[in-house]
């Protein structure tokens, strides 16, 4: 299992602040692997270039590089709120 | 004096000036900014977010940054997450210095990197709905002054 933690308004997009998501221990979770497992406006709100991904708590420099396992969260972050 | 904090409760910005200006005993100077939520059109609240494992670790970075680019002996910022209502404080960072200079400037460049490039998401109730604040071109022009 990961834990995907959704900030802004990505959480609305999945009606909830995180998503548990089934991930077998031996099996690791790329980019595609975790668009392909998210609700589909979800997933596709990620490709917003501006959009951020942090793995425990360390920003990736390229999210298209994902590299995530069981027992990780991923924050998926979009653009800061300016104002 | 280094004082950076997330505050999950409604603060009292006055009460934390005093403390500060005399845990800097010999400064020449000290700039306090306060922001608070405004009295916006149909505006009844605003709730800010964060994520913790970045969100205050990137204020003690924008800390360390201003401590490198102005001399300064004291910084402090204190930033609300959660429900706020129009007239509460949402912010407030005081720098203590030899010189006006540093301290007036150091506040307005932590001011300008908290409000565009700080870990916080922004939304508030209008009507009873909920919107998000989206990043403005005026904030990216604002962050643009330090740059370079």
């Amino acid at each position: 299992m990961a834990t995907i933690v959704l900030l802004g308004k990505l959480a609305d997009l999945a009606d909830a602040p995180s998503i548990a998501l089934p991930l077998p221990r031996s099996a690791g979770l790329d980019w595609e692997g975790l668009k392909a497992a998210l609700p589909t406006p979800l997933a596709e709100a990620l490709d917003d270039p501006r959009v951020r991904v942090a793995v425990n708590g360390a920003l990736l420099p390229d999210k298209m590089k994902l590299q995530a396992n069981a027992g990780d969260e991923i924050a998926l972050l979009p653009p800061v709120s300016g104002g | 004096m280094r004082h950076i904090r997330l505050a999950h409760q409604m603060f009292i910005p006055g009460t934390l000036i005093g403390p500060f200006t005399q845990a800097n005993p010999g400064l020449g100077g000290v700039c306090t900014f306060v922001g608070e939520v405004r009295y916006d059109q149909g505006v009844e609240a605003l709730e800010l977010t964060h994520y913790e494992p970045l969100t205050l670790p990137g204020m003690h970075e924008l800390a360390d940054r201003a401590f490198a680019r102005f001399d300064l002996m004291g910084l402090l910022m204190v930033h609300r997450v959660g429900l706020m209502r129009p007239g509460e404080p949402i912010v407030c960072v005081s720098a203590a210095a030899l010189h006006r200079r540093d301290c007036i400037d150091a506040v307005d460049f932590c001011m300008d990197h908290l409000k565009s490039a700080a870990w916080f998401w922004k939304r508030e109730k209008r009507g009873g709905q909920w919107h998000w604040i989206e990043p403005r071109a005026q904030d990216a022009a604002d962050l643009a002054r330090w740059q370079g």
